[in-house]
């Protein structure tokens, strides 16, 4: 069981992140805004994620922290 | 649950102004974390003149701003009075390549135990996307909108290569970071060049090929994919110069 958490407010939806998921649990969300007007990437569905942290590594702003 | 990935310490609380998927967050990161892993009572860091200046907001330690180009020539002053502090220098490819190319060059080969981060996106970017030392032929910029041509502005300048010919320096590399692999090795490569400094060995510069997506006029995702296709034929990424591995 692993944990991701997204700093929405320094997201800039780039969506390398989304990318780089393996799992490709991670989408830009078309309904949630942060203060800066990017909609923020988001992970659908947290328990299929596992915790490998490619999406942190391919952040260009430190957005994603992860727990396992 | 224990946190596996975090932002590094080095790095301030002050969000990064770069355009979004801009590779130098990635590259700040990266640095950053290196640093922290070495435990060092004092680092001084240099920055450069371009989409970089604010660089010093950034970094989580000492910060002196360098007139355009003249980072590796700061940087000199800065280790010979500071010979205790870890000192780098983190600059991009207009400012290295173009006017900063002799502070650079001399820098090297006086092997200065300095660490210099060079981030090459083939571009100038905080000016507005005009023709860098660095554009690949046929590239279009602002001020070669038919794309560069050699009869008109020659050949682009490859800084790894050209600084391994040298004498001075202990350890070159090009790497990428385009995808999470090539970001793996961008940071074992940086470890290694401050690792170099800490242990005494001299000059190191790692050139790290990043996107710049606002100039090239793509998205971030077709920018990384265009690092990938285009820039990794023209600039081959490896080890130009390696002394430790000479030695053996």
């Amino acid at each position: 069981m692993a944990k991701v958490t997204f700093n929405k407010s320094l997201c800039k939806s780039c969506g390398l992140c989304v990318t780089a998921c393996p799992k490709k649990i991670i989408s830009i969300s078309t309904t949630d805004m942060n203060n800066k007007g990017y909609f923020v990437a988001e992970v659908v569905d947290m328990d299929k994620c596992i915790g490998c942290a490619f999406c942190a590594t391919m952040c260009p702003d430190c957005v994603i922290e992860v727990e396992k | 649950m224990k946190k596996v990935f975090e932002k590094p310490k080095m790095l301030t609380d002050v969000p990064f102004h770069y355009c979004p998927g801009c590779s130098h967050g990635i590259v700040h990161r990266l640095v950053a974390s290196s640093i922290d892993k070495l435990n060092a009572n004092k680092v001084i860091g240099v920055a450069p003149v371009g989409c970089a200046v604010f660089a010093y907001d950034y970094f989580n330690c000492d910060m002196q701003e360098a007139a355009h180009g003249r980072a590796p020539a700061v940087a000199t002053g800065i280790k010979r009075t500071n010979k205790d502090a870890i000192v780098f220098a983190y600059q991009g490819d207009g400012d290295l390549a173009s006017i900063g190319m002799a502070e650079i060059v001399h820098a090297a080969a006086r092997s200065e135990n300095i660490t210099v981060i060079f981030i090459n996106n083939a571009i100038y970017g905080m000016t507005g996307g005009q023709m860098a030392p660095t554009t690949m032929i046929g590239q279009k910029a602002t001020t070669c909108q038919q794309g560069r041509s050699v009869e008109l502005n020659g050949y682009p300048i490859h800084v790894s290569e050209m600084l391994a010919q040298l004498q001075g320096p202990c350890y070159i590399e090009r790497v990428s970071t385009h995808d999470v692999k090539h970001v793996k090795q961008a940071e074992k490569a940086i470890d290694k060049a401050f690792r170099n400094q800490a242990e005494g060995k001299g000059f190191s510069l790692v050139e790290v090929l990043c996107s710049c997506p606002t100039n090239w006029g793509k998205s971030p995702l077709d920018a990384m994919k265009w690092v990938e296709e285009e820039m990794c034929k023209i600039y081959p990424l490896g080890v130009f110069k390696d002394i430790a591995k000479e030695e053996k």
